[in-house]
This record gives structure tokens, sequence and C-alpha cells, in this order.
């Protein structure tokens, strides 16, 4: 068994930035695992514009975002590990992974920083009827296809969803020679960000279909078609609304799951919430020097929030382990509750007396117009602000001082709400 | 008369409502957040352009590169630079930056590498 200070489990953009943080913090005995061939995570596939602009004040793609942080890791010599597969985590944080070149390993780590992003949710977890032919992908599936193994999935496309990936898939599709017919939302609203609606779908003439479902898929070897219906209040296909499309692919960008197999068999407690670990305002979980960051905590829609939240948690982690006494004695937590109109808040608790200023990050439940965002302990407001409109597409972020945290009871909780227009 | 845009300078996507006279020359715009907006604006109404991001094919490989207009290039020209891009074949080594071709489908615009394939 090797002893490691900071095990960092995944290559993606939060696992590089994580490295990076906790190098600058001081940390020197890193590791990063990585189980694909290269560094970079989904930023590889990622090959459209629009990434960076928040970290490096310009426009980026992903392999080029995910190479400023590469080459930083690369110069800071920060080791990592690629092809190698974490098969286990304890809650003494003891690590298993295996590789073709080293066979099993064991790693005993001072603090791991769980990185390990999100999946898509595939066909299995929507239940949608029909056939069960081929040409039915994952976005992101056809996404890895065109743009990193050259090959064309299909040539009549219909998108089921409208997240991020979906649209953007739209385009690559319509770019690379197929027919995109349509883009299928369930939602009376688009969950992936208005930019890529307005580049991705309207610049193109792809009509997007709200509160619309796909009903039926077709097709024996192949898809040969997809039925779509109306959808009425309650998210049920409303009967005689039906529109059949002649198709040979449906790709579908319905959500992203985040992948925490590894935090449950470490004992960190999850949120029902974000589907990703609780944290304390430091990314840490229930587990005593274990961290979370990016997608595998909560799904993000920028890159650039995922590598500010990946280098504070290498940064605490690095606080972590050059610490010597945890007690456990530390003084409670604040519990921050959701309040009207908020969802999937992160952190999901916070220290009586935070060390640094805390970044909050939540999802609107639905679409606010002329709303407020309010944070309060009791009768005191700690921040507010107004906002045009807040949708669930895009979430939202706010810093709440450390000193005006420190000075109320910590037995009473954060509320944070979204207060509506009267 | 007025139209409404979003725009796509970044993820905010402010609503912008742009004022213009009957011939549909620019006059005003509102509701900006930043100049990005403020220039898309009235870009966006008379001259549309859009960054294009492509796959050009490698000699010998599978994997394609991944490309990238090193300006915008006008919206109406967009399928023209795919079509362009599509005709050329690249040399591997390749790393980010490499020109691969320096005027695409003659708007005078560079395309450049987005990725290292060595």
């Amino acid at each position: 068994m090797t002893n490691i200070d900071i095990l960092i489990i995944g290559g993606g953009p939060a696992g590089l930035a994580a490295a990076v943080g906790a190098y600058e913090a001081g940390a020197r005995d890193i590791l990063i695992l990585e189980r694909e061939e290269a560094l970079g995570g989904i930023l590889k596939q990622c090959i459209h514009n629009g990434f960076g602009l928040h970290t490096f004040k310009e426009e980026l793609t992903g392999p080029e975002y995910a190479q400023r942080y590469i080459d930083k890791v690369l110069s800071y010599e920060i080791p990592y590990q690629l092809n190698s597969m974490v098969l286990d985590i304890s809650a003494d944080k003891v690590v298993t992974c295996v590789s073709h070149e080293n066979g099993v390993q064991q790693f005993k780590a001072g603090a791991i920083i769980l990185c390990m992003g999100c999946r898509e949710r595939p066909r299995g977890a929507l239940g949608i009827p029909g056939e069960r032919c081929a040409g039915i992908f994952t976005a992101g599936t056809a996404q890895k296809l065109v743009n990193l193994e050259g090959y064309m999935p299909g040539k009549k496309v219909v998108i089921l969803g409208s997240g991020d990936i979906g649209l953007i898939m739209a385009r690559r599709m319509t770019f690379v020679g197929a027919e995109v017919l349509c883009c299928v939302e369930l939602m009376p609203y688009s969950s992936g960000l208005k930019r890529n609606i307005v580049q991705c779908l309207d610049d193109y003439n792809i009509p997007l279909y709200l509160s619309h479902t796909v009903v039926d898929i077709s097709g024996k070897e192949r898809v040969t078609g997809v039925t779509i219906a109306e959808v009425d209040s309650s998210l049920k296909p409303v009967p005689g609304t039906e529109q059949y499309f002649e198709c040979d692919t449906l790709l579908l960008s319905v959500g992203l799951l985040p992948e925490n197999e590894l935090s449950e068999m470490a004992g960190v407690s999850l949120s029902p919430n974000t589907s990703g670990a609780v944290v304390d305002e430091s990314l840490q979980t229930s587990v005593p020097g274990i961290f979370a960051a990016g997608n595998v905590l909560h799904v993000h829609d920028l890159v650039d929030f995922v590598s500010q939240e990946a280098e504070l948690a290498g940064k605490n982690a690095a606080l972590y382990v050059s610490s010597s006494e945890h007690t456990g004695n530390e003084p409670g937590f604040r519990q921050v509750v959701m309040g009207n109109g908020v969802n999937a808040i992160v952190p999901q608790k916070i220290s009586a007396t935070p060390s640094q200023d805390v970044r909050m990050m939540f999802r609107p439940r639905a679409v606010y117009k002329k709303a407020q965002i309010v944070a309060s302990i009791g009768d005191t407001v700690l921040y507010t602000k107004k906002a045009k409109i807040l949708a669930p597409g895009e979430m939202v972020n706010f810093t709440l001082s450390k000193v005006s945290l420190s000075s109320a009871d910590v037995n009473e909780p954060l509320n944070v709400m979204i207060k509506e227009a009267a | 008369m007025n139209k409404t845009l979003t725009c796509i300078g970044c993820p905010m996507g402010c609503l912008i409502e742009v004022e213009l006279d009957e011939a549909g020359n620019f006059l005003s715009s509102k509701g900006w957040s930043c100049n990005i907006g403020k220039r898309y604006a009235q870009e966006e109404v008379t001259a549309p352009v859009r960054t294009v991001t492509a796959l050009v094919n490698v000699t010998d490989r599978t994997e394609p590169l991944s490309v990238k207009t090193a300006a915008p290039v006008p919206k109406s020209s967009i399928f023209d630079c795919l079509s362009d891009l599509r005709k050329l074949k690249v040399q591997a080594p390749v790393h980010i930056g490499d020109v691969v071709t320096d005027n695409v489908a003659g708007t005078g615009i560079a395309v450049v590498a987005t990725k290292n394939i060595l």
C-alpha cells in the first residue's frame, strides 16, 4: 500500500483544477487517477466554443480549455496515472484501483477529492415505449462518436430533451451533414442555456417543441421513425396530438446523474436533491478528509464554475492534510434550508464560524420573472438580489460574507428563497 | 420597429431590445449588461457573425482534428466554411493554434487547430 497526501479521483476539469488548487496551497504529494487514456474528461469531446469566459476572459473550445489546466498540472509536475479505474474507496480512505500497467494497487490517502463527474440518463431511465432497435444514442455518446472517433451516428435525427448537450449536438449533426428534424422537450421551458437555443436551434431553423415528448419509437433493426405528442400540465401525453417523424436516429439529452457509486462505498452521505454528496462550505463531505467538486457534487452549466469549485476543494484538502489535529469536536454546522423556488442547493451546511466567504449555488425550481433572491438567518437578511429572469437551466450563485455568517446563532438555519413578484 | 435578441456573448443570455428605423437600420439598444452585448446587438441586426467549430480529417487517422475559425465569420458563410473544411486533410503532428487554412471560403479568416494530435 502506498501513502499519498492527496488522491484525486478523476482527471477531468474538476480533477485537474483540484490538483492545481491543492498544489498552489502547498501540497506536493498529489496523485490523479484517471480511467480514460487521456486527461481532460468530457472537455475532450466538447469541440464547440464558449468555455473559459469567466476564467480566461476569452472564448475557448473544450479541448483548449482542458489543455490550459493540463499544462498547469504538467508544469507543476503533479503525478497522474491514466487507464486506472478506481474500484473501491473505504471510509478510512484506502483507495483500490486497477490498471493494465500496474495491476491492482492500493493507496492510503490523507485526503481524497472526488471528481468523478456525471453520466447521462439513458433510455432505460425514462421508460420510453417502442421498439428496441439500433439508432438510439445519448447525445454525449453521439458527440464522442462524431468528434473523437470520426463516425457518423445517423442521417435524419430527432432529439429528445433540450439540455445543453442535445442542443450542441443539434448543431453538430447539422454541421456534419445530417438533417435534424426537431428537438422535443417535456417541460414548458428548455433546460439548456439560452445562448445555445439561439446558436444551435434558431440559427438553423430547427424547431423546438416544448411540452412534448416521444411516445413511440418504430423500427425493427434500426429506428425508422418516432412519434411525439403534446403533454398536459401533469406531463401526460394528450391523445390526438401525435405527430410522426421519419428518422433513423434518436438522440437523448434528458439529464445528467452524478456518478457517486464510489462515494457511497466510502460512506459519504448523499443529498436526494442534488444526487451528490452533502458538503459544508469547504466542500468536505460527511466523511472527514473526503472532499467533492464538479459534476459529481452537483451538475453545473459552466466548466468555469467547476474549475473554481474544484480549486477550492483542492485548497481545502491541502489545508486538511497540513493541519495536524482533527478532533471531530469542531463547533457544529448551520443547516441550509431551501425556501420557495430553490432547488439543489450547495453547500447544504455551513460551519459556525467559516474561515472564508461562502459561495452558495442553487437551481431555481421553475422560471421566475422579476424575482428576488433572498438569503436570511431568522429576521436578518444576509443577501438579496433582484433578477430579471431565473430559470432551472441557469444555476444561481452568490457569496455570503463570513462575518455576517459568524455573528448569527449557529442553531438558526440559513434560509434561501426566491421572492416572486406580487 | 423593435426586435428582441438573446445575447450569445456569454451564458448570461441577456435579453436585448433593439430599436430599428423603418428601413431596418440600427437606432439603439438596451438590456445588455456589458460591451459584448452592446456590440452583439448592433452586429446581429446588421451583419451577424459566428465562430465556427468543425472537424478536419487527418491523414492515416480515424480521429478527426477539431478546429475553429480564428475570428467570427459572417453567418451566411457558415456552410461554405464547413464544405471547404470537409475537403481538407492535414498531417499529424498538429498542435493547438496551428493554422489549418489561412482563408476559409474566401472570408479572409484563418482556421486553427483546437487540439493536439501527436
